[in-house]
């Protein structure tokens, strides 16, 4: 296989295996490419891509603006916060009026599920979604199955912990597709006000209890407590969810087991991860940060080529 | 009617592989300040061999890379869609003497792609092309080899078929196909 079957990525759930290994194949050429005195190759310099986020981001915004920019393609920026978004302007009308100056590829965040997969069916230009709603996060399940192939050498009957909040995380989501498709076991664990009840549907486990999800676990995948999606009372204060589900050395050592600790970020440090885990040897959450980029130029420069 | 004749054969390319290596020698004396990067796909078999060639005369290691071209392409979406294979250049260009080593010199766009490429790792203090096969009359780029094995005349229909022990064949073929 050498190209991928869509001019979109919108998730992982509908990208084939072939697929999944085509994009960390080519990431791997583009990990070497970013350790070269200059880190830069032109094959995008054709394209101008927009980055449209309708959503706050910090590192998944600027991974696709850097991964664009080693790519050589054009690149405008657009915040719903400071545009005509705030005065009444649909979604496809704002899309529409930044293709018509010929945009090729538009990198999408939205609040709402399923928005990056409306635009993408109204539009020629490929989308890539940068995370919809709680719904999925493609490039992040990519990067954090990339990246524990990178530090375990496989992925194929590891045990993959996903601890936390699970309600509001598309990252858990695209991460139970991928991890499954690449042949991994995962378990999900949390307080039960924050597992939906649809997701034991997935195939997953499901745990309650944080020790026994380390004892089981290769790798634990520490999500954010996402406190802005936190109106409704999940647990009594963050300092009960701390003292439950958070996750520090004293824990880690009772267990007396290497785990890798991952993190999509931003962490909150003192709440689901303390920094005497997250800074520890065992965390290969930087090396999450640094994989965004070469995944992130693997998946635009890829989707470039259905655009022949 | 398709007319397949052979280029080379084992003990010819064995021959033209000595001789090249000698014209190295010639111009690089000891290859102090010279590297020799190999072109993928098949440009990295005749590296090794010039490689292993030149280590045996000398009696010593030389520096060597491969480098994929395939993100350096002007063309790469009009083609065939091309995977992108290894790169590995463990050294930095700057000041040396690069020597490109690929199979056949066909339009020259690859050997452009490559010297961007190579630009990536340094200024090198200069660039030289070491082809097995110069095809003559097919170029697109004003690109022209330092060292050849063999030139032919070629048109743009015909084609050159490379088989060699390290893609898994049983023998060292090198064939000329006119359609």
């Amino acid at each position: 296989m050498d190209k991928l079957l869509s001019k979109d990525l919108l998730g992982i759930r509908n990208l084939s295996v072939e697929e999944i290994k085509l994009i960390f194949d080519t990431a791997d050429k583009f990990k070497e490419v970013l350790n070269r005195p200059i880190k830069k190759v032109p094959s995008l310099r054709h394209l101008t891509i927009a980055n449209v986020f309708f959503e706050n981001s910090t590192r998944t915004k600027l991974s696709f603006e850097l991964a664009q920019k080693r790519l050589s393609a054009d690149i405008i920026n657009f915040s719903s916060s400071v545009s005509s978004v705030k005065k009444g302007e649909s979604l496809l009308d704002t899309i529409n009026n930044i293709l018509v100056m010929k945009v090729d590829m538009i990198v999408m965040r939205h609040p709402n599920p399923g928005a990056p997969h409306f635009v993408a069916k109204n539009i020629d230009a490929s989308v890539v979604n940068a995370g919809d709603g709680t719904h999925e996060h493609p490039t992040q399940a990519l990067l954090d199955s990339y990246t524990i192939r990178e530090k375990l050498g496989k992925i194929k009957n590891k045990k993959i912990a996903i601890i936390g909040d699970i309600a509001h995380s598309r990252v858990a989501i695209s991460n139970i597709y991928a991890l499954q498709k690449l042949g991994a076991k995962v378990m999900l664990c949390g307080p039960s006000t924050l597992i939906p009840k649809y997701i034991s549907s997935m195939g997953v486990q499901i745990e309650n209890n944080i020790e026994n999800a380390l004892k089981w676990c290769d790798v634990a995948n520490v999500l954010r407590i996402q406190l802005e999606r936190q109106k409704d009372k999940f647990f009594p204060s963050l300092r009960e969810y701390s003292l439950y589900y958070g996750i520090n050395k004293k824990l880690l050592e009772k267990i007396n087991k290497d785990i890798v600790i991952m993190h999509p970020g931003p962490i909150n440090r003192g709440v689901e991860l303390n920094s005497d885990v997250a800074d520890s040897n065992n965390s290969i959450i930087l090396d999450q940060v640094e994989n965004g980029v070469a995944i992130r130029m693997a998946v635009m420069y890829l989707l470039s080529l259905n655009k022949v | 009617m398709t007319n397949k004749s052979r280029l080379f054969n084992k003990e010819r390319l064995e021959i033209t592989i000595n001789r090249l290596c000698h014209q190295l020698i010639e111009n690089h004396n000891n290859f102090e300040n010279t590297v020799l990067i190999g072109l993928q796909p098949r440009g990295i078999y005749f590296l090794d061999r010039i490689k292993k060639n030149i280590n045996n005369i000398l009696n010593k290691e030389i520096e060597t890379g491969i480098l994929d071209t395939t993100f350096y392409r002007d063309d790469f979406r009009s083609n065939e869609i091309p995977k992108a294979r290894e790169t590995l250049i463990p050294f930095l260009v700057d000041d040396k003497n690069v020597v490109i080593i690929d199979d056949v010199l066909f339009t020259g766009r690859t050997v452009r792609s490559a010297m961007e490429g190579i630009m990536n790792f340094g200024r090198p203090n200069k660039i030289e092309l070491l082809v097995l096969i110069d095809r003559k009359y097919t170029r697109d780029i004003p690109v022209e080899p330092t060292y050849c094995g063999i030139k032919i005349n070629t048109i743009t229909s015909d084609r050159i078929e490379v088989n060699l022990a390290e893609q898994g064949f049983d023998k060292d073929n090198i064939w000329i196909i006119n359609k």
